[in-house]
């Protein structure tokens, strides 16, 4: 059998015992990443001719240079991140292993489990629609962290995951699914973290709401400038459950997220935010999927980002309504702020409908800051500098407000005064014209 | 005592020249009303005054106080003293009237302390709502509301000159009356001297003009008193050679959010 061999990536490598952790078959644990990475050279390497890649610099991916972490990291030295008051568990994860898992014993009681979850390497990924990506992530993701709400257990302090990759050379899987049962509540702050360098993360998230419950994945991405990211997020919503899904992103050289949404159960809803800010040369890239499969369902997505530097995004979006989704509302928003000439965004939003009772709307733009307010803010006597910093955290305002708490908020907004800050900076130091 | 001092401005907007010489001097405590048909220039000499971009000015010289307003950029033109209240007053998403005066009282190290206390006593003379003092600039509010914000920003900032472009729009009987008090005390109590830019007598007949101009192709060609503006209100501007057409105002090109997908 001819594999087509990636030394780091090969089948040989996938089957290596260390990654069987808490497999009960260890062969067939060895046998079935075997098959997963063969299945990954398989496919054809990512392309940005494809539709699904385009626009972007997949093409660049060279997965030689990278090396999959194999075994749990030892004494890995993390970054601090914004403590959050009374976390109800805070677990972290590094190089995709999970490294600790700090859970209060009342919620234990209570019926939340924060656990390292299912070995079997089976996701709700659509079999007909994995890349070589998510079949190396089946190969190489070690045991993933599984998080479980009890029916009508509402858990009013957020879940912390630190997610946080080594840096250079290293290729990390880490993989989290999160399981809400009818009319449970649960917030996870997920945040990204990196050591210095190029290294390839590649993050699987699992949501599933059922019947009622309401569940919010915020993910704060402060990557190495360096870092290429190409994460997943996949989720579905029961009979009138709620799903938010937050991401905010500020770090990679190339980071991209695909989200996949599924309003799976009668009047089940999804708000889906994100708010980014590329420069210098990063690239941030989303691709979305609002499916409506079922009738008086509700998405509202609202993306907004910006642009600065040589700095680029990316943004395509697909609002599906299946026909059974009848007397869906579904919204999709994405904005763009270009703060330099050579900063560039691509923003392609488009519907598919199948039924015809339904409300869509979708908008899209990419522009400077608006002259008149710039004008109008000038006029008054506020600085030019000054004046872009208060209107790009103006245009930002809107989505961080949607995020889930005041302190998530403020940790955002702080996120963005850091990259003005930047700016302001390079302003005054005159190197931006 | 200060003094504004317009000699033979000339400006243009695209390529066409749309002020043609135009001297005025405006002094503390005069209210001059510079009135004129559609496209005579009225708005681009408020705009050329501020400095705002898609205007070339082509020849003349504007001092307040014997410095150089043209040489200033429109914030530092602000700081110097001269204020403009928009004829359409620019919404702002997400940006409150508090942070944008707040980073201009900052930019002129004046204390930001006194910004609060400063923007009750204003909103409660001209009665506008507090609870739009937190808010968005202009996002949802009415005609009306937006020339009571910018009233309540030429109260908060005390400029020796304000610029006012058809201040009256939008504004109904009683709000037009509060809002020509405020500018009419202010001329009073700290000096102000006004420019009123506008197309009717209605608002006038509130805010008494000492000096009445009509603008006409880019120059004054009448001066008077506000007997003059009576005038205008009986017989138009047809005595004045009403252009023949309208001279477009410059386009700013990403004003409206441009769906712009290729760049």
């Amino acid at each position: 059998m001819s594999i087509p061999v990636n030394t780091s990536f090969s089948a040989d490598v996938a089957a290596t015992s260390s990654l069987c952790q808490g497999a009960t078959d260890v062969a067939a644990d060895a046998a079935r990443r075997t098959a997963a990475a063969v299945a990954a050279f398989e496919l054809d390497a990512p392309s940005a001719e494809s539709e699904a890649w385009r626009y972007g610099p997949i093409n660049e991916l060279d997965l030689d240079a990278y090396v999959p972490q194999l075994t749990a990291p030892t004494d890995p030295v993390l970054p601090e991140t914004p403590a959050i008051e009374g976390a109800a568990a805070t677990v972290t994860i590094v190089d995709g292993w999970i490294t600790s898992i700090d859970l209060d014993a009342d919620w234990v009681d209570k019926g939340l489990t924060v656990a390292q979850g299912d070995p079997s390497g089976r996701t709700s990924l659509d079999a007909d629609d994995v890349d070589r990506i998510d079949r190396l992530h089946e190969a190489f993701a070690p045991a993933p962290l599984q998080i479980t709400v009890k029916r009508s257990l509402t858990v009013d302090a957020p879940i912390v995951i630190h997610n946080h990759h080594s840096g250079a050379g290293v290729a990390a899987f880490p993989h989290v699914v999160v399981e809400a049962a009818a009319n449970a509540e649960v917030t996870v702050v997920e945040h990204q973290t990196s050591g210095e360098g190029a290294g390839l993360a590649v993050p699987l998230v699992e949501m599933r709401a059922d019947d009622a419950a309401r569940l919010r994945y915020v993910t704060v991405q402060e990557l190495d400038t360096a870092m290429w990211q190409l994460g997943r997020q996949i989720s579905s919503a029961g009979s009138q459950a709620s799903l938010v899904s937050g991401i905010a992103a500020f770090g990679g050289a190339y980071a991209r997220v695909r989200t996949d949404t599924r309003l799976a159960g009668r009047g089940a809803s999804g708000d889906l935010i994100s708010v980014y800010y590329a420069d210098g040369d990063q690239v941030h890239d989303f691709r979305t999927f609002q499916h409506h499969d079922a009738p008086d369902t509700l998405s509202d997505l609202l993306f907004k980002g910006t642009v600065d530097d040589r700095a680029g995004s990316i943004y395509t979006g697909l609002i599906h309504i299946h026909e059974d989704g009848r007397g869906s509302n579904a919204h999709q928003t994405n904005r763009n702020i270009k703060l330099s000439e050579d900063a560039w965004a691509w923003s392609v939003p488009n519907l598919e409908i199948e039924n015809n009772d339904v409300r869509c709307s979708h908008a899209s733009t990419v522009s400077p800051v608006d002259t008149d307010q710039r004008f109008y803010l000038h006029a008054r006597g506020v600085p030019p500098t000054v004046a872009d910093r208060l209107i790009v955290a103006g245009f930002f305002r809107e989505v961080i407000a949607r995020f889930p708490s005041p302190a998530l908020q403020e940790t955002v907004r702080g996120l963005v005064d850091t990259k003005l800050d930047r700016r302001l900076v390079a302003e005054t130091n005159g190197n931006v014209a | 005592m200060s003094e504004l001092i317009i000699e033979g401005l000339e400006a243009s907007a695209a390529g066409n020249p749309i002020l043609r010489g135009l001297d005025l001097t405006i002094r503390s405590g005069e209210v001059h009303a510079v009135m004129g048909p559609n496209g005579a220039g009225k708005s681009t000499l408020s705009h050329v005054l501020l400095g705002k971009p898609g205007y070339e000015v082509t020849g003349g010289t504007v001092t307040l106080d014997g410095e150089d307003l043209l040489a200033m950029p429109t914030w530092q033109r602000a700081h110097a003293g001269i204020f403009l209240g928009m004829q359409y007053p620019t919404e702002v998403p997400g940006v409150s009237l508090q942070e944008m005066l707040g980073a201009s009282f900052d930019a002129a190290d004046k204390d930001t302390a006194a910004l609060d206390e400063a923007l009750l006593v204003e909103a409660a003379r001209i009665g506008f709502d507090e609870k739009f003092l937190s808010r968005a600039l202009n996002v949802d509010l009415s005609g009306g509301e937006k020339k009571r914000n910018e009233t309540l920003q030429l109260g908060v900032l005390q400029p020796k000159i304000a610029i006012l472009d058809e201040l009256d729009s939008g504004l109904d009987v009683d709000a037009l009356r509060m809002v020509s008090q405020r500018v009419e005390a202010a001329t009073e109590e700290t000096g102000l001297g006004v420019l009123v830019i506008t197309h009717y007598n209605r608002l006038l007949t509130e805010l008494k003009p000492d000096h009445v101009h009509v603008l006409a192709k880019g120059q004054i060609v009448a001066s008077g008193d506000a007997a003059l503006a009576a005038e205008l209100e009986d017989t138009g501007y047809g005595a004045y050679g009403e252009v023949e057409a309208a001279v477009a105002e410059p386009a700013t090109p990403f004003a409206s959010g441009v769906l712009d997908v290729f760049e």
